[in-house]
């Protein structure tokens, strides 16, 4: 387990150091002032002059690389011009926010897709199996931001059941909550169909096992079985799919920062791209590709933990 | 004819949700193709006494902000999603057919490369690198289909390549070659039909994926040039109005999720018959 966790981890290091070395390489390397592509048309002479020699952009591309991970290494993610703040405090300001709206989406698509997807397994071929089975697809093919649009439109506009904008009061968790609630359900939608139909498919598969018919054996009560058991051994696959699926639902979030006019990640990429602001732009892709590789190490982390067959198979 | 029932087309029409799949998509593609004609009105033509005008028979589906039929717009529409749809996703699946394939096929450390190229290529959040490279790139339907390429393609390349090195010690395999047979019949021959069923599910269902992707970055504003009727755009129109105008919201959202179901159910009906192994548990 060690040696697999030691792999994993350097191998998630290794594709967080090219993804961003890539993308550095490619914005410095663009054709035309870097000076204009990095700080905007909007940027004065003086910050252009002060920029270049900071940045080192008479330098050698290797060099500029270099000195660029040099300073991520030391907690300096560059400045935001526009706004003349560190770009760490605005890319951290915002990531909470992010998070808790991803794993505000994980929550939905746990909890409901392992319900539906346990009960559908558990009533095979049963009315209510076939229902969830065509939901689940409909659900994996919702488009998220029509959801979130949707969502907007019916719950907030028309209803008025919950908020419209922003994410709550600074501080009052309950009203936080709620400023997420539907945000989040938009984002997890479509991983609940996902889920349903990884649990159901694996919760099937285990119920043939011998250890399953043993207990049944044993006089164990079928609900036992079937949800302390087989479910446990089930929602592993789900835990993987999860992990991966944080990619997309970092692109889902984007959606549904601006949508719902969100602080986070997502709206701060927006903001900066809409204002050629490339520091925060950079900043903000670097935290986003750790976030998720972070994510998918964790989830595949887990499902060795849990399962040692995981650990021989890459 | 008499065997039609087993051939694949016969199968899919015998499975209901892939009957719907078929219909709704080709209602859409013969939408798409006869936009010109079906369309009541000009799709650019702006009609500010009639702005914000909701549903009726003169303009089915309302109208905008600068009085545009919205119903023509979401026609014309039809033709980018399914233009670039069709571009981007045979591009990247020829990238990955070519890319996967000579990863199960070379030496192991091209495969090592490869393998890393496409976890790296993986670890980027789809809409945010379109927003990072929207900033470099000029505003236009090349730029989506640039983003959806490098984001998709390193995809079909892991299926390919399992598929090839799965194949390539298979027992029928080893038989051609004690055979004497040639690299390339090998290949053409035996590895490359028996990819194909995995590589076109993959296709099929990364069809409406790459609908979304183009919906969502024109929506917000980094995919199609101002003025282009693309859905999302659409989508955009309707979000700046959605307290008053409701409807262009309502009805821009519609073929987006019938195009996304519509391929995902004949992706699902498609894995069912081409890979009997991924079959659902029944």
């Amino acid at each position: 387990m060690l040696t697999y966790t030691l792999q994993r981890v350097a191998l998630a290091l290794a594709i967080v150091f090219v993804a961003i070395s890539a993308l550095f390489t490619i914005m410095v390397t663009l054709p035309g002032d870097p000076t204009t592509v990095l700080l905007g048309p909007r940027a004065t002479p003086e910050i252009r002059a002060e920029f270049r020699l900071q940045m080192g952009l008479d330098n050698p591309i290797y060099v500029q690389l270099a000195d660029f991970w040099g300073r991520v290494l030391a907690g300096d993610l560059g400045t935001d011009y526009y706004r003349n703040r560190p770009v760490a405090v605005a890319v951290f300001s915002a990531l909470p926010h992010t998070t808790a709206l991803v794993f505000g989406a994980i929550f939905w698509s746990a909890s409901l897709g392992i319900v539906l997807g346990a009960f559908s397994a558990d009533n095979r071929n049963s009315l209510l199996d076939r229902v969830t089975g065509v939901l689940s697809v409909a659900f994996i093919a919702a488009p998220s931001f029509v959801v979130a649009l949707y969502a907007l439109l019916l719950f907030s506009v028309t209803l008025r059941w919950f908020p419209t904008i922003g994410a709550g009061e600074p501080g009052d968790i309950g009203s936080r909550l709620y400023h997420l609630i539907l945000p989040s359900l938009a984002i997890g939608l479509a991983w609940v169909g996902y889920v349903a139909r990884i649990v159901r498919a694996s919760m099937l598969e285990t119920l043939s096992e011998s250890y399953i018919r043993t207990a049944r054996a044993f006089g164990l009560p079928r609900r036992v079985v079937i949800y302390n058991y087989a479910l446990r051994v089930a929602i592993l696959p789900a835990v993987q799919v999860l992990g991966v699926g944080i990619g997309g639902m970092l692109s889902a979030a984007v959606f549904a920062e601006i949508v719902f006019s969100r602080p986070g990640i997502g709206s701060l990429i927006y903001d900066s791209v809409s204002g050629r602001n490339y520091p925060v732009v950079m900043g903000s892709m670097l935290v986003a590709i750790g976030f998720f590789v972070t994510c998918a190490l964790i989830a595949d982390l887990i499902n060795a933990a849990l399962d040692p067959r995981h650990r021989t198979k890459s | 004819m008499t065997h039609f029932r087993y051939t694949l087309l016969g199968r899919l029409l015998a499975d209901p949700m892939a009957v719907v799949a078929i219909v709704i998509i080709s209602g859409l593609v013969l939408a798409a193709i006869f936009a010109d004609v079906i369309a009541p009105h000009d799709f650019r033509a702006m009609n500010m006494a009639d702005r914000f005008a909701p549903p009726s028979w003169h303009y089915w589906l309302g109208t905008d902000n600068l009085g545009r039929d919205t119903f023509s717009r979401l026609l014309q529409g039809g033709r980018i999603a399914l233009y670039v749809a069709m571009t981007a996703v045979s591009i990247s699946a020829l990238i990955g057919l070519v890319l996967g394939m000579l990863a199960g096929f070379g030496p192991r450390w091209l495969d090592n490369t490869l393998l890393f190229f496409f976890d790296t290529l993986r670890a980027y959040p789809t809409i945010i690198l379109a927003l990072a490279l929207a900033a470099l790139l000029p505003r236009g339907l090349s730029t989506v289909i640039i983003v959806v390429v490098v984001t998709s393609f390193s995809e079909y390349g892991r299926v390919v390549r399992t598929q090839t090195l799965s194949l390539k010690n298979a027992e029928f395999i080893l038989a051609e070659r004690a055979m004497g047979a040639s690299f390339g019949r090998i290949v053409f021959h035996h590895i490359l039909p028996n990819v194909l069923g995995p590589f076109f599910i993959l296709a099929a269902m990364n069809l409406p994926v790459v609908i979304t992707i183009e919906a969502g970055m024109s929506f917000l504003g980094i995919g199609v040039p101002p003025g282009t009727p693309s859905w999302g755009a659409t989508l955009k129109d309707g979000f700046d109005f959605i307290r008053t105008t409701p409807w262009i919201i309502l009805s821009g959202g519609l073929p987006l999720i019938l195009v996304t179901l519509g391929f995902t159910f004949l992706g699902e009906a498609l894995r069912d018959q081409l890979d009997p192994k991924l079959r659902k548990g029944r």
